[in-house]
Order: structure tokens, then C-alpha cells, then sequence
């Protein structure tokens, strides 16, 4: 009967069974084996994964990616030295040391030899003293505070309005879309540093007034940045939000056709329900990516203008601004030059690496 | 009278070192393959059975590794094969067809060129004769207007005509074996038949041996002379068709079985559903893989792996139900 | 099986490729369907991949706009392309809803379960309390048979079938009267299938639930549906009893169907006589002119190259839309 039935094809039957007998390990078991398993013990032998997140995922990730652990490192050095630094040190980024002038890194005033040969302990200048004798290293340190400052700042500003314009104009597609495009695209092609210098020509006079009418706590904080970094911001929120609005809304495009979008309209959810409580969250790789990368091309741009004269106002300083003064004894004073510009070239190299580790880190292609 | 096999696959063992964990794929799989033969590999997504198919090929990816076990193809050894070796291997004895045609046809170049290409690579062919074989074979797969098809680009076909055409650059070199991974998945029911009578005559015509990898019960009744069932990276019965179907003896192929809706039913019955979710490699049970969603599971199935049962007629299957002491039809 | 639930009439559906404002190319994915469902029933819809059944269940739901035609619920009008103004759909989305065919696909990966089941409890305010919620949402998730403690993990945690069991938990939170069931089991492993069918079934005899469920699986659209219509380049062809349609299929295109679906059977499938189809689905921005399966259909005459045909009732209940019948 069972070869009758299997007799289809004869000849090509070539089945052996003698190895897979063959790996057959010797176990007898006992009689009380062979009773029915309950619930309970069928389900103890099911293990539950050990659930990860999508940032445990990520973290996971990044930490394999040793330039960006170094990157971070070295970004965590320069906010500890951004912020923390001057509290170690008793001059004050404005404050000018008489007969200190010009120093050489590790070098004393004639004032401070004289202090210090009576016995009092003088704070050494490590990087030396500018032509006001103002204590290089203290600039360098709020310089790298204001850089970095102006460059988050810039970003969330970036951040902010590029995401609600970029997921807007891709959740609501066709006419709106190509609408909202278009003046990205005209905003694209304005040139940035003519904006910001025509911005600041035109804003000075007002803001200068704003700040010393103001009775506002926020404007006093404002006036110290003065109104050439003002309108750096300015320029960003007007100018420097359509690289991230492009991407945002590419990634919006393709996001409003998953399935899980339709279920929610489905549901009932409003077109800014789902931008806030679907889309949004699941560009948050591409958004902080981009922010993270926003940053040094802000801080650059910053001190660009600041070396041209046009940033922050003095005493303050910035990075560029700080490189623009050591331009002026370059021939003596190299360091006052190379110090800034060290400064600038490891922070950005370091947020650019460590902003392509994100990336890496958080996207979803590479997942698994 | 030993017949001459043309692939034995012994003990064979695949992981995937993931960072969570070593996932055990494929965890001693042995069959052979005699010459002209189909044999259908069946199991759900996880079970193996395409990861089993890729280390014949030598095509599995990071981070999966052959860790033990040994493929023989015609008496040789293929573990212990070149890269060079391999890929001549590839070309000329085996070759493997896929689910999705469009990831496996390069986009750029014209179909003719990627057949010719084949030719000319592993046989090396002059162009001309390349030309006229592709042809022969694109006749041969069932595709009309060949001088046509073979300026074309992939894009251009439909699914049906892409899987002919996969198909096509599959046999062109006339390989001995043929690895079929869900080659008809991805296609609609009108479509699948068609493909499925193709490769039937197909088989018929060139006596090449196949091994057809899919969830589709159906399929399998269809064109395979044996089958072998696979869960949890190991294969759990294994057969000849007719004894799979009708008289399937490990508790997960006749779950599975009967779960199926059948278009040949006369009247509406429930359906018996295997209950639980699939096996999760990554936390194996110690026992039987399939313990946890089984109905008969006992108390030795949860902590000892099964024996292979030889129920005659090249029928085995791994279940402690086989035991003698095991009580029949709790 | 008393009055129609759900009553669609010509609805028709083409989406616009190509942007350019002269030459404007459409895919006709529906065109002119009409039927009725009743309350309680299940239609089944079978068709293959471009055959617009997925458009079909979209759009009835309008999450795609119709292009014409006519879509009434419960006796009142959800469209009419007569109208200038179509209802608000907000309060019919408490009533109808849908359930995907891929369920990896369909939740959204950056909430936690308990939130995409409990979305819809947020949208349509049906909490009274925080508390009132969670209750809810353990109520939903025990009842689809998952752990209620599962609430906080995310989706990519649960296997397919898992995941599935989310999607209808959502579906079910707003206690609908009518779903679309698009593809529902199709992504998953078949011996998870059989779970989410029978559950399906249970939901539908406990909460007196109306289904469209659409399929490219005659054998489950057959084990699920009281009636089932076979749908080709964006026609209704043919539409019947489940058994019935089986049995006795009328349009040539149904008749391939059938012989096409494998059986689990080596016998069965080798004494079986199949007609195997030449050629492929024709392009639904070009279909062909008369009766969109003159193409390849063996029985094709002239008229059916000129002449669409009309769905016509052959036997009782049983229509079909073919000239040679």
C-alpha cells in the first residue's frame, strides 16, 4: 500500500536516513518523562528577550565606533574647559593687567616677577597675555564658550523652524508642498554673508537702542553679545533652516506612506496629530543628526564674520574673533594666531566626527 | 546497491554571532539529494531553511558561519573550497534563484548581457554562441519575443517574466543542482502556477536535481518528490511527499497541516490553529524546539532534545511520541 | 443577515501619475464598483496584486478620496460625488476601521503598544481618567490574547503574529461596527494564519462585527466569507456565495483562480487539470479596452474586445460579468 503510493517517480528515490539516525544521542528515558507537560511548564521554558530600546540600540552602536567615542571625549574636554575653566583662574576675560603686556606663554610681568619674588603666589599666563594684557588663555576658554554657545543656539533655532516647515510642507504634499518648496528654494540662493551684513548695518542702531532702554533681565544679556552676533542668529533663522526644511520633508515624504500613518487617519487622528505624534518622532535620528552637524557649520560661520570684524562685540570674544586679533602681530606673536585656530579645528573636527558616528548610530538602515 | 548521491549534507551547523547572542540558524541538518530529485525544504520564517540553502552555495552573509557539520557535493568537499573554486562551482554545478528577481537582476545592464555574461564568464564562450544559447535558454523558459527581451532592462518586465528570467540566468549554465528560495512567494496565484508548470517540465526535461525552499505547503505537494521539515534550525520529519501528507508523524507537521484552510474542502470547519508564536533562536529551549507550542508536549520533551525514529520507508521524524513508553494519543 | 450595513455605488478610484498638466495619465485602480454588504456578514475579496482591492477597501473608509460614485453607511450618505460637500468623516471613524496587512509596517515603531492601542481612545476622548485608560487598554490587549503587561514595550519586540494582535486591538478600541480586513494574514507565518483567522472569527460572532476582508488567498477568503467577489484590473467580475462560488465559478477569471491555488495534496494537485494562464495582468494605466480580461481569457470573442461587460445575476445571488455566459 505505502509503496503503491509512493511510487510517482521510481528510481529517483534515494532517500538515506542512515546518518540523521546516526547523530541520535543515547537517552532512556524514565516512565514519569513521558507525562503531558502542564501549562506552566511549557511556558517556563519560553525566555522573553530582554527588551532594548531604540536609544539602548544606538547607544549600543555608537560606543563600537571609536572616532566618535574619542570625538565625544574631546567635545566633553572643551566644555569642561569652555565652562568650567575660568573658574580656576583669577583674570577675567576683560580685565587688562598693567605692565603685562605682551607676554610670552609662561612668562611674568616685571610687576609679577616683583610679586613673586615677595613671597606671593602669581597665577602663570599659559598662553601668554594680548596687547591690552588681557590673559590669553581665559579668552581662549570664553571664546570657545561663546562659539559653542552661538553654534547651539543657531542649531535649535535651525532646528526648530526647519522641522515644522520641512514636516508641514511633506505631510501636506502636492500644491502646498511645491508652494513651500519653491521659496526654499529662493531662499537658497541669497547669499548668507550679505544678509548678515546688511542685517547688522541695518539693526545696530535700533538694537543698541533696545538694550539701553530695555529694563528686561534678557536684553541685558543680549547687549553683551551685541548686535553683530544678534544678527548672526537672525541670519540663521531667516537663511540656514532650508537644508534641514529639504531634509525633513524627504524624510516626511516617505514616512506619510507607512501604514502606520494610514491606521492613524484611519482612526481619526488630525493632520497635526500625526506630524507631532508620527512623524516627527520618527525623523528624530535625521533631525538630531543634522542639528549635530548644523553646529560647527555655525560655529564657523561665526568666527568667519568675527575675523572679518563682524561678529561679536568687544570685550567678548569668540574664537574667529580672538584669531583676528593674533592676525595683527602675527610675525612676533604666532601663538596668539595658532592657539584660537587649534581650538577652532579640534572642536569642529570633533562635533563633525562625532556627528557622523551619530548618524551611523541612528540609522535605521543599518539597524540589525 | 548504493546509488550515487550528488549531495550529502552531514550534521550541518550555521550561526549568526549577533551582539546579543549566538543565534543557532541552522543546528544539525543532514539530508542527501540524489541526481534528478526535488526535494522540498518547508518551514516558517526563522526556521532555517534558507540560511541552510545559502552555506551549500557559499553565499551566507556576516555574521553567519558554517560552524560544523560537512556539505559533499558529487564527493567533494565544498566547506573546504576556494573562493575561486567556489565561485566556478556557483556557475557550473549549482545555481539558486530567489525570491525577489528584481534584487538579484542588476538594474543597469540588459537582460541578454547578464545571460550572456554567465556564458562567457564561466564557459568562456565567444559572443556569439553566448547570444544564440541565451536565446535558447529565454525560448526555453517560455518567453516569447526573445531578440526583443534581450535588449530590454529588468525594470521593463513583469514579475512573472523577471522570474523567468531569473530562472533562465539560473539554468544557463546547466547546473546540476538548483536551490529555489520561495521562488514563487512573491508572485500571484495565476503567476506561481505558471512558474510552477515551468519549472516542473523543466525539471523533467534536464533531469537536474532541485531543492525548493518555501512556507507553502501547497507548493510542495505539487513538485517535490521528498520533503523535509524544518523548525527551529533543525529538521523535524522528513520524507517522501505522499508520506508527509498523508501520514505525517512529528506533531508540528500535522499542526500544521491541519491549520490550513483548504480550497478543496466541501463545508466550512473550524480551524486548528498551532497555538503560540514562533521559536525564538536567540533563547532555545534545552528540549525539543517545538516543546512549548506543542499539544502532546511531555515532561522529557521540555529538557531532552528527541531522537530521530526511523518509520521505514526513508520516513524519520524527531519526537519523543515515537518512544515506546510514550502513551499514544494522550 | 438583515439590511446592508455598507452599500458602495460606481465607486471609482484613479490616482494621477505623471504631473505634466497636458498629457495627464491616470491608474483606473477601481472602476465602477458596486455592491452591498449586510450587517454581520463577511465579504471576501480576492484578486491579485494591481487588481485594486486594496484601493477598493482604502477607499470606501476615504482614506482615499473617491474619484466618483457613491458610498452609504448605515443608511447615510459617507460620499457622493453628486454632493459639493462630503460628510466629516470623524465620527464614522469610530464606527469603521481597518486592519493591515503588514503588521511590522502598520505600527508605528516609536510607540509603545499600550499608546498605538490607545491612540484612538486619546482622538475620540473615550477615557474618562488616566486610569480609565490603562484599564481600557489592558482590556483590548487581554482580549486579542496578549499579556497585559506587555503594555510598554515596543513593537519590534513581538513577532509577527504578535504584532497582528496589536493591530486589531487598535482596531477594536474604538468598538467599530464595520473593519476592512486588507490582507490580514497574508504577512504572516502559516502557522500563525490559522490563530489570527479564528480569532478574527470569535471577534465577529462576540461584537456582531462586519467584515470586508480582502485576500489574494481563496482558500482563507473562502474559509472566512459568507459571500466573495473576484476582482480584475479594477472590476468586480464575479460575485456570490462563498461555497457556491467554489462550486460552480462562472467567469473564466475565476475559474483559473481557482485551479491556480495550490493544494496541500500531492494526489489531489496531480490528478487536477489546471488552466494555466498565458501572459500577464495588463497594465492598469493602459487596460484594455472592452472587458479588461479579453487579454488572456481562452473564451475571448470580438464583442468582448468592444463591450464591457455588465455584472449581471446569472443565479440567484451569484452575478458575473462576462458575455459569453
Amino acid at each position: 500500500m505505502a509503496n503503491d503510493k509512493n511510487s510517482v517517480r521510481p528510481g529517483s528515490m534515494q532517500v538515506d536516513v542512515e546518518p540523521m539516525l546516526k547523530m541520535n544521542e543515547p537517552y532512556a528515558p524514565s516512565a514519569s518523562d513521558f507525562e503531558l507537560a502542564s501549562k506552566e511548564e511549557k511556558a517556563s521554558v519560553v525566555k522573553i528577550n530582554k527588551s532594548t530600546t531604540f536609544w539602548q540600540d544606538a547607544w549600543r552602536r555608537l560606543k563600537k565606533n571609536r572616532v566618535a567615542m574619542v570625538a565625544l571625549g574631546v567635545i566633553i574636554v572643551l566644555i569642561l574647559f569652555a565652562f568650567i575653566g575660568p573658574k580656576f583662574i583669577p583674570y577675567t576675560y576683560s580685565q587688562q593687567i598693567r605692565g603685562a603686556e605682551n607676554l610670552f606663554p609662561m612668562k611674568y610681568s616685571e610687576i609679577e616677577l616683583a610679586s613673586k619674588a615677595a613671597g606671593e603666589k602669581v597665577f602663570p599666563h599659559f598662553f601668554g597675555t594680548d596687547s591690552l594684557g588681557r590673559d590669553l588663555l581665559v579668552r581662549v576658554m570664553y571664546g570657545t564658550r561663546v562659539s559653542m554657545a552661538i553654534g547651539v543656539v543657531a542649531s535649535m533655532i535651525v532646528l526648530i523652524i526647519g522641522a515644522l516647515y520641512g514636516s508641514i510642507a511633506g505631510y501636506l504634499g502636492g500644491m502646498a508642498d511645491n508652494i513651500m518648496m519653491r521659496i526654499v528654494d529662493i531662499i537658497y540662493s541669497v547669499p548668507d554673508v550679505l544678509v548678515v551684513l546688511l542685517l547688522q548695518v541695518v539693526l545696530n542702531e535700533p538694537l543698541k537702542e533696545l538694550f539701553s532702554t530695555s529694563k528686561l533681565p534678557i536684553m541685558k544679556q543680549l547687549s553683551i553679545l551685541g548686535p553683530g552676533l544678534i544678527s548672526i542668529f537672525i541670519t540663521f533663522g531667516l537663511l540656514y533652516w532650508v537644508g534641514m526644511a529639504r531634509i525633513i520633508r524627504g524624510q516626511v515624504l516617505t514616512l506619510k506612506q507607512q501604514e502606520y500613518v494610514t491606521a492613524a487617519r484611519a482612526l481619526g487622528a488630525s493632520g497635526s496629530r500625526i506630524i507631532k505624534k508620527h512623524l516627527l518622532p520618527n525623523c528624530i535620528g535625521q533631525l538630531i543628526v543634522t542639528t549635530c552637524l548644523q553646529i560647527p557649520s555655525a560655529i564657523f560661520l561665526e568666527s568667519f564674520l568675527s575675523f572679518l570684524g563682524v561678529g561679536v562685540s568687544a570685550p567678548l570674544a569668540s574664537l574667529g574673533s580672538l584669531a583676528s586679533e593674533g592676525l595683527g602681530g602675527i610675525y612676533t606673536y604666532t601663538f596668539r594666531l595658532i592657539i584660537p585656530a587649534i581650538v577652532l579645528s579640534v572642536m569642529i573636527l570633533s562635533l563633525n566626527l562625532f556627528g557622523d558616528g551619530l548618524r551611523d548610530a541612528l540609522d535605521p538602515r543599518l539597524k540589525k | 546497491m548504493e546509488e550515487k548521491k550528488l549531495l550529502e549534507v552531514k550534521d550541518l551547523k550555521v550561526s549568526f554571532f549577533t551582539p546579543a547572542g549566538e543565534v543557532k540558524a541552522v543546528d544539525g541538518v543532514s539530508y542527501e539529494l540524489g541526481y534528478g530529485e526535488v526535494m522540498g525544504i518547508v518551514g516558517e520564517s526563522g526556521s532555517g531553511k534558507s540560511v541552510e540553502a545559502y552555506s551549500i552555495i557559499g553565499l551566507l552573509q556576516n555574521p553567519g558561519r558554517v560552524i560544523g557539520g560537512s556539505i559533499t557535493f558529487e564527493g567533494e568537499d565544498i566547506l573546504s573550497y576556494s573562493e575561486k573554486q567556489m565561485q566556478d562551482f556557483r556557475g557550473n554545478k549549482v545555481s539558486m534563484i530567489f525570491q525577489n528577481p528584481m534584487t538579484c537582476l542588476n538594474p543597469v545592464y540588459t537582460i541578454g548581457n547578464q545571460l550572456m555574461e554567465a556564458l562567457m564568464c564561466h564557459r568562456s564562450m565567444p559572443k556569439a554562441e553566448a547570444k544564440k544559447q541565451a536565446m535558447e535558454m529565454l525560448e526555453l523558459v517560455g518567453i516569447n519575443n526573445v531578440e526583443k527581451r534581450m535588449v530590454q532592462y529588468p525594470h521593463e518586465l513583469s514579475g512573472g517574466m523577471r522570474q523567468r528570467v531569473m530562472i533562465a540566468m539560473g539554468l544557463i549554465c546547466h547546473p546540476q543542482l538548483l536551490i529555489a528560495d520561495e521562488p514563487t512567494t512573491a508572485l500571484d496565484v495565476t503567476i506561481q502556477a505558471q512558474i510552477l508548470e515551468l519549472m516542473k517540465n523543466l525539471q523533467k526535461k534536464t533531469q537536474m536535481s532541485i531543492i525548493f525552499i518555501t512556507h507553502n505547503l501547497g507548493v510542495v505537494a505539487e513538485i517535490c518528490d521528498k520533503v523535509s521539515v524544518m523548525y527551529g534550525g533543525k529538521i523535524v520529519e522528513q520524507g517522501l511527499v505522499n508520506d508527509i501528507f498523508y501520514s505525517p508523524a512529528h506533531p508540528y507537521t500535522r499542526g500544521l497541516l491541519r491549520s490550513m484552510p483548504r480550497v478543496d474542502a466541501e463545508e466550512y470547519e473550524r480551524l486548528i490553529p498551532i497555538e503560540g508564536t514562533p521559536i525564538d533562536l536567540l533563547n532555545a529551549p534545552a528540549g525539543c524546539s517545538f516543546a512549548p507550542r506543542c499539544e502532546h508536549c511531555m515532561k522529557v520533551c521540555l529538557n531532552q532534545k528527541p531522537a530521530y525514529t526511523d518509520l521505514g520507508n526513508k520516513h524519520i521524524s524527531a519526537c519523543w511520541l515515537h518512544a515506546k513508553d510514550a502513551k499514544k494519543e494522550a | 443577515m438583515e439590511k446592508d450595513l455598507l452599500k458602495i455605488e460606481n465607486l471609482k478610484k484613479y490616482f494621477k501619475i505623471n504631473g505634466s498638466m497636458i498629457n495627464k495619465e491616470y491608474v483606473h485602480a477601481v472602476e465602477s464598483v458596486s455592491f452591498s454588504i449586510k450587517k454581520g456578514e463577511t465579504l471576501g475579496l480576492v484578486g491579485e496584486s494591481g487588481c485594486g482591492k486594496t484601493t477598493l477597501g482604502r477607499t470606501i473608509l476615504r482614506l482615499h478620496e473617491p474619484t466618483s460614485g457613491k458610498i452609504i453607511y448605515d443608511g447615510t450618505s459617507i460620499y457622493d460625488s453628486e454632493n459639493k460637500k462630503q460628510p466629516d468623516m470623524l465620527p464614522y471613524r469610530r464606527k469603521m476601521q481597518i486592519i493591515f496587512q503588514d503588521p511590522s509596517a502598520s505600527l508605528d515603531p516609536r510607540m509603545t503598544v499600550g499608546d498605538i492601542v490607545g491612540e484612538s481612545i486619546d482622538i475620540h476622548k473615550l477615557a474618562a481618567s488616566k486610569k480609565d485608560r490603562e484599564d481600557m487598554i489592558r482590556e483590548l490587549l487581554a482580549k486579542v490574547g496578549l499579556n497585559t503587561e506587555h503594555a510598554n514595550r515596543y513593537p519590534h519586540e513581538f513577532s509577527g503574529g504578535q504584532q497582528q494582535r496589536v493591530g486589531i486591538a487598535r482596531a477594536l478600541a474604538v468598538q467599530p461596527e464595520f473593519i476592512v480586513c486588507d490582507e490580514p494574514i497574508s504577512a504572516l507565518d502559516v502557522s500563525i494564519q490559522s490563530q489570527i483567522v479564528n480569532m478574527l472569527e470569535d471577534m465577529q460572532h462576540e461584537m456582531g462585527l462586519t467584515y470586508l476582508f480582502i485576500a489574494h488567498d481563496l482558500s482563507v477568503v473562502r474559509h472566512i466569507s459568507n459571500r466573495i467577489g473576484v476582482m480584475y484590473l479594477g472590476n468586480l467580475v464575479e460575485l456570490g456565495d462563498s461555497y457556491e462560488l467554489n462550486k460552480n465559478p462562472l467567469h473564466p477569471y475565476t475559474k483559473t483562480l481557482l485551479s491556480a491555488v495550490p493544494i496541500p495534496d500531492p494526489q489531489k494537485s496531480k490528478e487536477r487539470q489546471r488552466i494555466v494562464l498565458e501572459g500577464d495582468i495588463p497594465s492598469p494605466v493602459h487596460p484594455p479596452s472592452g472587458c479588461r480580461f479579453h487579454t488572456r481569457c481562452p473564451y475571448a470573442t470580438e464583442r468582448c474586445k468592444q463591450e464591457i461587460p455588465k455584472l449581471r445575476e446569472l443565479e440567484p445571488g451569484h452575478f458575473s460579468a462576462c458575455h459569453i455566459l
